[in-house]
């Protein structure tokens, strides 16, 4: 029992880490309909930003917000000359693109900083809390309750502010939104910077408890991906649940059978679920039209 | 005459064979034979590829799997169970083919990002399996692979592979080029073109894309097979997610459904490190900025934009 409360705890950290990859996915993917993979990269910059610029003797808090800032920057300027030139490309020539946006950016750091890997010191020290059976370091409630905010931010932000409701209108109908003038352009900037700022965070959230370098993003972003499939693309509620899934499955499956193929088992799952709920597990059944 | 010749399908084909022919004359170094070599087998996977996303329609970010089946056929088939390389070639094809019948037949029901992520998952389980199983496959660090041996001569001179390589890519292009022109090309089109409207002209949508999904692993295989003969080494990269990136690149680049354009696309993508090893700290740099650039600016890849270009300026 301990221990499959200590492999739900860890999970459950990993898993809002995801989550909050594929609610960037699921943001940028309602706005303009383009699977954005340079996902992770937006993760790595807030690890990488955040320790070199702490290195260089800026405080922690002040640096993870030039992190930030630095994220999305990089958004943003994703969005204007890379995507928005492309606007009515095909799905694969979209995929491609933000894949090469992705070895950009990933090499642009790698210029910027080094290949190595590393960590910065946790918000609240390192002494494990006791949890009934199991403990949880401080660092994972860090990033439970830092993606917690950013769940509910996001919600009251899409549900109860004229901003997030011209987002959403701009994903269900771009057009129609057009016509009673929202800019749909300065919207799907606006995702593009929200959904890098969200992967920054991520990233600055877990880099105490997993150590960040370059090459973190890719897998990082399959995994966000995965999990904005599996709750089915476009729900950002579904985004959640399924990152957190992934996280969960991951971890149990590292714990109670191996290691070696805990990257599978998501992936598995994934392929499975798809199969069986083609649109995910909160997807709507689609309808074609002809 | 000349103008029947310039549009006859394979005149394409017939001047990269001239290309391949001439080119060693002007090599400085055995290395460029090497660099040759890596050219034709990328271009023989991309070619494949190219039936399944040109033709078909279909994504893989995957494809690096069957890639990687080939490859450690011929690796672990000599070691471990003491098949002769060029059987080994034959049996990592039909492995791949087998596995991309099981594999395709539930993961192509899929469409757009979903076919995409199950593909891409595909792949990532195949180069998992490669690097986890060590006592087999010399697990991370790869493992060394026999040399191929035909009619009792050993391959390995630089110069042979590149003659070998070649002559196999040419093979595999003509398949392709006359593939496309075949009722099975056309079907395959159709399907591409608009799936509804193919099944009700009576062409079985699910089995096309199958078979279109299990010639392209076919042929990944026997590039990969090739690749791993050639270096005499392989390691569980090659069936990576960055490889299976790299081949959908190479499609992409040079145009989608055209034959020449994969060639060119992968010889583009290949050379590219080579040309840019003086800098090789800004190379992933200018490999992401020169894929964004021809996906932006070059929608249907290198060759089919250029080609346009080059009729429009001389009619």
């Amino acid at each position: 029992m301990s221990q499959f409360l200590q492999f739900l705890f860890s999970g459950l950290t990993e898993g809002a880490v995801y989550a909050m990859v594929a609610l960037g996915f699921t943001i940028i993917y309602n706005a303009s309909d383009v699977v954005n993979f340079a996902q992770g990269e937006f993760v790595m910059l807030g690890g990488m930003v955040t320790f070199f610029a702490n290195a260089a003797g800026i405080p922690l808090p002040l640096a993870a917000l030039i992190a930030i800032l630095v994220a999305v920057v990089a958004g943003l300027a994703l969005n204007r000359f890379a995507i928005e030139p492309a606007r009515g490309a095909s799905v694969v020539n979209l995929i491609i693109i933000t894949i090469g946006a992705s070895i950009f950016i990933k090499g642009l750091a790698q210029l910027v900083f080094d290949k190595r890997f590393h960590r910065f010191p946790a918000f609240s020290g390192d002494d494990p809390i006791r949890v009934l059976d199991a403990t949880i370091l401080p660092q994972s409630l860090w990033v439970l309750f830092g993606a917690c905010a950013i769940f509910s931010g996001l919600w009251l932000f899409f549900a109860r502010t004229l901003v997030g409701k011209a987002i959403t209108a701009v994903a269900a109908n771009r057009l129609a939104a057009e016509l009673v003038g929202i800019s749909a352009k300065r919207m799907m900037a606006l995702s593009f910077a929200l959904s890098a700022a969200i992967g920054a965070i991520a990233g600055i959230l877990i880099t105490p408890i997993s150590p960040t370098s370059v090459e973190v993003g890719t897998l990082l972003a399959l995994k966000g991906f995965a999990g904005a499939m599996l709750g089915g693309m476009g729900n950002p509620l579904g985004a959640v649940a399924g990152g957190l899934i992934v996280g969960i499955v991951e971890k149990m499956s590292a714990g109670y059978v191996s290691t070696n193929y805990k990257d599978a088992v998501a992936f598995i799952i994934i392929i499975l679920t798809l199969l069986v709920l083609p649109t995910g597990l909160f997807g709507k059944a689609r309808v074609d039209r002809v | 005459m000349a103008q029947r010749l310039l549009n006859h399908r394979a005149f394409g084909l017939l001047v990269i064979a001239l290309i391949i022919a001439v080119a060693p004359l002007f090599f400085p170094s055995t290395f460029y034979y090497r660099m040759g070599t890596a050219i034709f087998i990328a271009a023989l996977a991309a070619v494949g590829l190219n039936v399944l996303m040109g033709l078909a329609g279909q994504v893989s970010l995957g494809h690096a799997g069957f890639y990687g089946i080939g490859a450690y056929a011929v690796a672990v088939g000599p070691a471990t169970f003491d098949i002769a390389p060029w059987a080994a070639i034959f049996i990592g094809i039909a492995l791949a083919a087998a596995v991309a019948y099981l594999v395709g037949r539930p993961i192509l029901k899929l469409r757009g990002h979903y076919l995409a992520v199950a593909t891409l998952g595909f792949g990532i389980l195949v180069s998992m399996v490669l690097t986890n199983e060590g006592t087999w496959t010399g697990g991370p660090d790869g493992m060394g692979v026999k040399r191929l041996v035909l009619f009792g001569y050993v391959l390995k001179d630089r110069a042979a592979w590149y003659w070998a390589s070649a002559a196999v890519l040419l093979v595999g292009a003509v398949v392709a080029v006359n593939l496309i022109e075949s009722p099975t090309g056309r079907a395959l089109r159709a399907l591409h073109d608009s799936e509804v409207a193919a099944a009700v002209n009576g062409i079985d949508v699910a089995r096309y894309k199958l078979v279109a999904f299990v010639i392209s692993a076919c042929y990944a295989s026997l590039a990969g097979s090739l690749a791993a003969l050639s270096d005499a080494f392989i390691t569980p990269a090659s069936a990576g997610f960055l490889k299976s990136i790299e081949l959908v690149t190479m499609v992409v680049l040079g145009g989608m459904g055209s034959v020449i354009g994969s060639i060119i696309g992968a010889a583009f993508l290949e050379s590219l490190p080579q040309l840019l090893a003086r800098m090789q700290e800004i190379e992933h740099v200018l490999l992401g900025l020169i894929i964004m650039l021809v996906m932006i600016f070059m929608r249907d890849g290198l060759f089919p934009t250029l080609a346009r270009r080059f009729r429009r300026a001389a009619p």
